[in-house]
């Protein structure tokens, strides 16, 4: 490949610890090239579909709506709008089941398209004359969010990225799990929207440089997307092909791969001056700045040993699985088992739940006979294999005896759940599965405390009220008192006090009885009177008063 | 429908197989023993397998856990074959009952069983009749080579059933190697006079060195199925080798070399098949080193100035001891994890 006008320097790359060079399984689904997929009978949009604040409908049963429609988003912050992906009726919003872990049920927009794919004007951006913050806010309104797993909402990832100085935008194209290869698919064939991506948030981001990673074992999608970076001479901007080791697309483990340094545990890539964006989501930002489009498509990879004929298909996100399997050909195995996400880090679904943003791959696998889990014999092959250099069987010791504070002493939540450990544990104990619990357990253990201290700051902050309203009622009546007791010390000095209280008590009695004489005789509304009206009031008085000494009798 | 959780691989390695393969590693070493000094090491560990799957089958059923996952994972005969291989090659049944005994059961099972034992069962079974039993256990025969008349199958099995006149036999006992220079060292011996003996091959004793050499073999083999890391065997060897070679350069008269040390006693069984049992060992990268060079040390001063002549069971039970120390201070640096962090 011919270098670029640039001095290409030599570029050196860093190691992580560990790792796992696993078949990679990816030829299965690459070797057709990308399809569209066919409507199906129903799109289940779930109304959340990004980490942050939940999205409320905009639309309501029996609603058409178009393609590119927003039909649920929510003014806060950190959130993502969901978009219809083609035009139809909204048939239910209600629950069902959807792509989760725990395989529950959520709230969900269903459409049913109507064939016609209307879709509304989209409006492309004008980026070259548009400011940091309007770039945001149309990335924001498309609805994109990390597209290679995080699901955090872009916009909102950006916007606090950019209040700092950013050294490295990285590119995120390593796809280091097996069988997935909706990346590798997007590379291939649309390298121009990833780059234009890239350049929309080098704009907002304005880093020093950007590295785009990618894999050594996908020489195709390296090719193709070299060929968009020279076409589009972005300053600063190199492709650097990575070693094929998993996990690699980790966003830890590819920061250190391309610049050395490690994110500190608990901090974020950013406080470094470090972004990490995905491919997908570089493309996604493309379209949506470069065309108007929001993010209601994504490639999803269809594949697996269950799978008649594998392969990459341009999606409506909302797509039930079940209809993927159909446009794969069907299951060609006894007892498949359907996962969302690749081998390792991937969880089961249930085929009448429906993609969403996350969904980068669909795959079958058969269900194999588990091997029986044995005791750990502290082998220390998942201590050799960790790439977070974490001690698993130390970990899986104190989680499984529920000693969750010595878990977090050895780092429990630098944990990034890859699997590894697991993948080579000759006791085939569920170590990942184990962390998840010991986390949940702490995050829960958190939140009671949290919980709890603040109901008894809450209650101590009563009971200091009280005392305090207590003491200052007991002063005031102290003060009172003394006030009282220095009065009648002051009074007990000259004998006349007596005389004159009583005089007092006298003239207030006056002063009342001559008041209550002047509301008596002076009735309201009775001045500025005519002399008729004057003469009628004083009869009608003479005869009140007669009558009233008539009563008195 | 059971929930599954990735990774949704399935590791090719299992426990059992990684037990099978230490047996697999055993047999030539094993062989070599038979070959030098007669078929009675094998009758010893026939009997002592035999009464170690048979002790864990009753434990088992004891403790109310199932038979057949637990005696399938070869546990039992990696432990009942060590011992075998630590004890005198002709050894009486009682001796062999008692060893396995307080393996399986107070060495093992009282712990909780496979993977909870702190210690090696094997060795803990070793010291107990290593300490009750001081005249069996320093009771050995020569190699073949030098041996005038030597136990055939029946005459072993004989031996082992206690059914021999031990008393006719007794002339034919001869000491070991290691304990041959002990016992000379103590007479103001020098090296160059106690190699004198016909017990001395090239390294260390004749036919001994050899088993040595075979189990270093079978390391290999480990080594090579990734059954055991490089550290435990390496820092072992190296760290006995280094204080021995210390010792030798400043008084070689009365000090055995760094070969002598590494070629005798159960050092080659020692650093590749009892100090790398993963339960009882360190399992921290660095802290395997610490782990194996704490046990060549120890070996050098029990074999140097203790009242033993080899030290490796004592070696291996006080580095057990050391384990979760070492664990502890020796643990890695985390992905992002910054010392002294004030957060």
């Amino acid at each position: 490949m011919p270098d670029g006008p640039r001095p290409q320097r030599s570029f050196h790359l860093h190691k992580f610890h560990g790792g796992l060079h696993l078949e990679d399984h990816k030829q299965e689904s690459t070797a057709r090239p990308l399809q569209t997929a066919s409507l199906p009978g129903q799109l289940v949009l779930r109304l959340k579909q990004h980490i942050g604040e939940p999205n409320d409908p905009l639309v309501a049963v029996g609603d058409r709506v178009l393609r590119g429609q927003k039909i649920a988003d929510t003014p806060e912050r950190v959130a993502a709008p969901i978009h219809a992906p083609t035009s139809g009726i909204v048939i239910a919003i209600e629950d069902r089941p959807v792509a989760h872990p725990s395989g529950k049920s959520d709230r969900c927009i269903v459409i049913e398209p109507d064939g016609q794919d209307e879709a509304i004007e989209f409006r492309p951006v004008d980026v070259g004359s548009a400011d940091r913050n309007t770039l945001l806010k149309h990335i924001r309104e498309a609805g994109i969010v990390g597209l290679g797993g995080a699901v955090f909402p872009t916009s909102a990832k950006a916007e606090t990225a950019a209040a700092h100085p950013i050294e490295t935008l990285i590119v995120n194209g390593a796809e280091c799990e097996p069988w997935i290869t909706c990346d590798d698919i997007l590379m291939r064939d649309r390298p121009e929207a990833v780059i234009s991506g890239i350049r929309h948030l080098q704009r907002i981001l304005e880093p020093g440089e950007t590295l785009i990673g990618i894999e050594d074992n996908k020489p195709e999608a390296i090719a193709a997307m070299q060929r968009a970076l020279d076409d589009a001479a972005l300053d600063n901007t190199r492709l650097i092909p990575v070693p094929t080791i998993y996990p690699s697309g980790g966003e830890k483990q590819l920061i250190k791969i391309l610049t050395g340094h490690e994110v500190r545990s608990r901090h974020l890539a950013f406080e470094i001056g470090l972004l990490c964006q995905n491919v997908g989501t570089c493309a996604a930002i493309g379209d949506a700045l470069d065309r108007g489009e929001p993010l209601t498509h994504r490639i999803v990879t269809v594949t697996g040993t269950g799978l008649r004929e594998p392969g990459n298909w341009w999606a409506p996100i909302g797509t039930p699985f079940a209809h993927l399997v159909d446009l794969a050909g069907g299951f060609v195995v006894e007892r498949p088992e359907p996962i969302m996400g690749g081998p390792m880090m991937g969880f089961e679904v249930r085929l009448d739940a429906a993609t969403v943003k996350a969904s980068n791959c669909l795959l079958i696998l058969n269900r194999d006979h588990r091997p029986e889990e044995r005791e750990c014999v502290r082998c220390g092959r998942c201590t050799d294999v960790c790439p977070a250099q974490l001690l698993p069987q130390q970990l899986y010791w104190y989680s499984r005896a529920r000693q969750f504070d010595k878990a977090e002493e050895y780092h429990l939540f630098d944990c990034i759940e890859c699997g590894c450990c697991a993948a080579v544990c000759p006791s085939h104990l569920p170590l990942v599965q184990l962390y998840r619990y010991a986390k949940s357990e702490i995050r829960e253990q958190r939140r009671k405390a949290w919980k709890s201290d603040r109901a008894r700051q809450r209650h101590e902050f009563r009971e200091a009220r009280i005392a305090r309203q207590k003491a200052e009622e007991e002063e005031r009546r102290r003060k009172k008192r003394e006030a009282l007791a220095k009065k009648k010390a002051a009074e007990g000095g000259k004998k006349p006090a007596k005389t004159d209280a009583a005089d007092a008590v006298q003239a207030a009695l006056e002063r009342v009885k001559a008041r209550k004489a002047a509301q008596q005789n002076t009735p309201k509304n009775t001045d500025n009177l005519t002399p008729a009206q004057q003469k009628q009031i004083d009869e009608a008085e003479a005869r009140r008063r007669q009558k009233s000494t008539e009563g008195d009798s | 429908m059971s929930h599954l959780y990735s990774p949704f691989i399935t590791p090719s390695a299992t426990t059992n197989r990684m037990m099978l393969n230490v047996v697999i590693a055993l047999i030539p070493g094993t062989l070599a023993y038979a070959w030098y000094f007669g078929p009675g090491v094998l009758i010893n560990v026939a009997f002592a397998s035999l009464l170690a799957i048979a002790i864990e089958a009753v434990v088992l059923w004891l403790r109310q856990r199932p038979l057949k996952p637990y005696l399938g994972d070869y546990s039992a005969l990696v432990t009942a074959w060590l011992f075998a291989l630590s004890i005198p090659m002709h050894s009486p049944w009682w001796l062999i009952a008692t060893g396995i005994g307080f393996a399986m059961i107070a060495g093992k099972h009282l712990y909780g069983g496979l993977g909870f034992n702190p210690f090696n069962p094997a060795m803990v079974g070793f010291v107990v009749v290593l300490i009750a039993f001081p005249k069996e256990m320093t009771t050995y025969f020569p190699p073949n080579e030098l041996a005038t008349q030597t136990l055939g199958l029946v005459d072993s099995l004989r031996y082992l059933l206690g059914l021999a006149d031990t008393a006719q036999w007794d002339a034919l006992t001869s000491a070991t190697p290691l304990d041959h220079y002990k016992t000379s060292l103590g007479m103001d011996l020098t090296i160059s006079e106690i190699r004198q003996s016909p017990l001395f091959g090239d390294f260390g004793g004749v036919g001994w060195e050899w088993i040595a050499n075979w189990w270093f073999v079978g390391g290999l083999f480990l080594l090579a199925t990734r059954t055991i890391r490089w550290h435990i065997p390496v820092a072992t060897i190296l760290s006995l080798a280094a204080i021995a070679t210390i010792f030798w350069l400043i008084d070689p008269d009365s000090t055995a070399s760094p070969a002598f040390h590494v070629f005798s006693g159960g050092l080659m069984l020692g650093a590749f098949f009892i100090a790398t049992d993963p339960v009882t060992a360190a399992t921290t990268p660095k802290g395997r080193l610490v782990y194996g060079a704490l046990i060549g040390l120890l070996i050098y001063i029990i074999r140097s100035w203790g009242s033993f002549p080899d030290g490796v069971a004592f070696a291996v039970l006080l580095a057990n001891m050391a384990t979760p120390l070492i664990d502890y201070y020796t643990q890695p640096r985390v992905y992002g994890e910054v010392k002294d962090d004030e957060t």
